[in-house]
């Protein structure tokens, strides 16, 4: 192997150690800042790593200390260009910058949002008590299914780009996250009810009567084991959506934090892996750090290219074949409406439903005419606007009978 | 068996190919103890990591396949139901202590992967083979294990680790592993190897492959890989054509442009990919392979 062997340069080693001893602390919170989940093992490690001769020379430290601190793909790939800049000095530096430090973006929606999450998001314990009037415009024999939700009332017919203040928003964003709760229970419920087919199990049962001297009087049945529902969704977070893109983006909050498996992704003119950013607790710090990936947005939406980006990369890990595909965007493409076609009927292929959230379908006389919408038409199940909250609740039963 | 070299060398003797990183980050796993966790494309050879460090270790290789609903009595250990039966039944009459006594030793005890793995005396590889298809509850069970290394029984009490294995686990991304256990784990992630080291994969593995032969299908491999197929194919696949390739008796693939498509079916394993590898497309993939 090439980068073995010939390292007997001691004044080499001396110096690189006493370099190691003293940056590795410093090293070590470079990394958590850009994202690697380093706890207090893995520094005693990477301390006894170097104790033991991998400090030698800087190819090998990288080396060792790569598998040492990544835990995914992501990281196995980014850590050389965080190495090499912390400890080489190489340019790469700046790119180790931009994924370390939490600076707001200048991405107008989502710096706004970020503010008036920060405001809201820890007081949310008011509307719990309230209980939902009976004739919430929102009626479908849904008993219980707005548990809380007293203020959706009011807000659920109007259209999210017609918020204003500050407190109507924050009004919104609580009532998106109860939403969001109130679809994971009653999945849940539904999802118990339908379980059938019960077959004995013979082993378990030989064992199960092994007291009665194996007569079988006590009988072991085995059941299906149902995959719960995944929801993936998919955001369009582009400038052209910028009025909605903030509620909804704490909708998926909302959706992340109650479902048991649910994935979120972010899309403008490229695709960005999101779940994580968006399981932090906190709703505002979330938003920090989702402004920090959704750099680069505002100028055009790829839709095409960011599915064609999730089908080779994140498709075989996220979806499986009780997923459901949410996309929330106003299809209006500015690369290849063709692509966008091909890439969603390979999505179609692999999911259990798609749904298109289109904002703009709310509006009146509004007609998919746009022409990345009508090359997604014909691959997507349901096709529903999104504008306001009432019409994110019409979306429950569907999702429930998936 | 501390240094790199060493290490790289008896992957190489042993028929693995490795690249400089793989052999770091085996040493670390002696060095720190910890389980390596190896992520990549089907068909990239992690599993292949652990036959070759069973053999660089000369110790059996110990391989817990997962599957969806894989439980502790398929992986750890299970009572032999059917012997303990039997023996109540041939004991009818004696004192229940003495039956319960016998019945619960270790006699009937059947060992499982896992359990086999910590009781060796020689430590083994410990192959945890697609981990991403076991259940979440497993994940969780399986990092109380590789923590600390023992098992109880609540019918014997604990069974602690005479040896640790070497443990190595494998991920084709289908789910999302668990923080913890990434954490737990060394992380290597295998890609596709470059064309040079392909080369001397087909040469170490399939006999009678020539030094300009394999380097052709390396090449060639490597330019069908960046086409946009379903399915890319694999280090197996590859190893598959050249021994197809070796069979026919090839010696350059220039010769035998339709042959070379022709066989191409070693290769992709769909038929859409199959139809987007048109003859043109072969040929002019065989034209850039110099």
């Amino acid at each position: 192997m090439s980068r073995c062997g010939q390292s007997n340069d001691f004044q080499e080693i001396d110096e690189v150690s006493r370099l190691v001893s003293h940056k590795l602390a410093a090293f070590l919170r470079t990394l958590r800042e850009a994202g690697f989940a380093i706890g207090l093992a893995e520094g005693q490690d990477a301390a006894s790593t170097i104790a033991a001769g991998y400090a030698a020379r800087p190819q090998l430290l990288r080396s060792a200390l790569k598998h040492l601190f990544s835990a995914r793909k992501s990281d196995w790939d980014k850590f050389d260009g965080i190495f090499d800049a912390f400890w080489l000095g190489r340019r790469v530096r700046s790119r180790a910058v931009v994924a370390g430090a939490a600076k707001p973006s200048n991405n107008p929606s989502l710096k706004s949002f970020g503010d008036t999450g920060a405001t809201q998001g820890a007081s949310s314990s008011a509307t719990d008590q309230v209980p939902s009037s009976d004739d919430a415009p929102d009626s479908r024999g849904g008993e219980g299914r707005m548990e809380g939700a007293s203020r959706a009332e009011n807000l659920a017919e109007v259209d999210f780009r017609k918020f204003a203040d500050p407190e109507q928003v924050a009004d919104a964003h609580e009532a998106a996250a109860l939403l969001a709760r109130a679809m994971r229970t009653r999945l849940t419920r539904r999802d118990l009810l339908r379980r059938r087919g019960e077959r004995l199990d013979l082993r378990r049962t030989i064992h199960k009567n092994i007291s009665h001297g194996g007569v079988p009087i006590a009988l072991a049945r085995r059941r299906r084991k149902d995959k719960p529902l995944r929801l993936v969704v998919l955001l369009d977070a582009s400038g052209s959506m910028s009025m909605y893109t903030s509620v909804f983006l704490r909708f998926i909050h909302g959706v992340l934090d109650e479902f048991r498996e649910a994935e979120a992704f972010l899309f403008h003119t490229r695709l960005a892996y999101v779940s994580s950013a968006m399981k932090e607790r906190d709703a505002g710090r979330a938003l920090d750090r989702l402004s920090l990936l959704a750099q680069g947005a505002g100028g055009g939406t790829k839709i095409g290219e960011s599915l064609q980006t999730f089908n080779r990369h994140h498709a075989a890990r996220v979806l499986h074949s009780r997923t459901c595909v949410m996309i929330v965007s106003d299809g209006y493409e500015t690369g290849d409406a063709a692509l966008l076609g091909r890439e969603m009927a390979a999505l179609a292929r692999r999911c259990r439903r798609i749904v298109w959230l289109n904002p703009m379908a709310g509006w009146a006389g509004y007609a998919p005419e746009a022409k990345g919408i009508k090359a997604a038409l014909p691959h997507v199940d349901l096709y529903a606007p999104a504008n306001t909250l009432k019409s994110l609740a019409a979306l429950e039963p569907y999702l429930a009978r998936l | 068996m501390k240094d790199r070299d060493e290490i790289a060398h008896a992957l190489a003797a042993s028929g693995y190919i490795a690249d400089g990183e793989l052999a770091t980050a085996i040493s670390l796993m002696q060095l720190l103890k910890r389980p390596l966790l190896l992520e990549g494309a089907a068909g990239v050879g992690k599993t292949e990591v652990a036959k070759a460090l069973a053999k660089v270790h000369a110790t059996d290789l110990i391989r817990l396949q997962c599957y969806e609903g894989l439980d502790q009595s398929s992986a750890l250990y299970e009572w032999n139901y059917q012997r303990q039966l039997l023996a109540i039944q041939a004991h009818h009459g004696k004192d229940a202590d003495s039956i319960e006594d016998q019945i619960f030793s270790e006699k009937y005890l059947l060992e499982r992967p896992l359990l086999a793995a910590i009781r060796r005396q020689k430590p083994p590889v410990l192959l945890i083979d697609e981990i991403d298809r076991a259940d979440d509850e497993f994940e969780a069970f399986l990092l109380e294990l590789l923590s600390d290394f023992q098992v109880s029984v609540p019918e014997l009490g604990t069974i602690a680790a005479t040896t640790i294995p070497h443990v190595v686990l494998t991920s084709n991304g289908t789910r999302e592993l668990s923080d913890a256990l990434r954490r737990r784990c060394l992380y290597h992630y295998v890609d596709y190897p470059d064309v040079d080291r392909e080369a001397r994969i087909i040469m170490a593995r399939i006999d009678g492959a020539s030094a300009s032969l394999s380097l052709q299908i390396a090449r060639m491999v490597a330019g069908i890989r960046k086409e946009e197929l379903r399915k890319v194919p694999g280090v197996a696949e590859t190893l598959d054509w050249a021994a197809a390739l070796v069979g026919l008796d090839v010696l350059d693939l220039h010769d035998v442009p339709e042959l070379v498509h022709e066989t191409l079916m070693c290769l992709v394993k769909t038929h859409e990919d199959k139809s987007r590898l048109t003859r043109e497309v072969s040929d002019r993939l065989l034209g850039k392979v110099a």
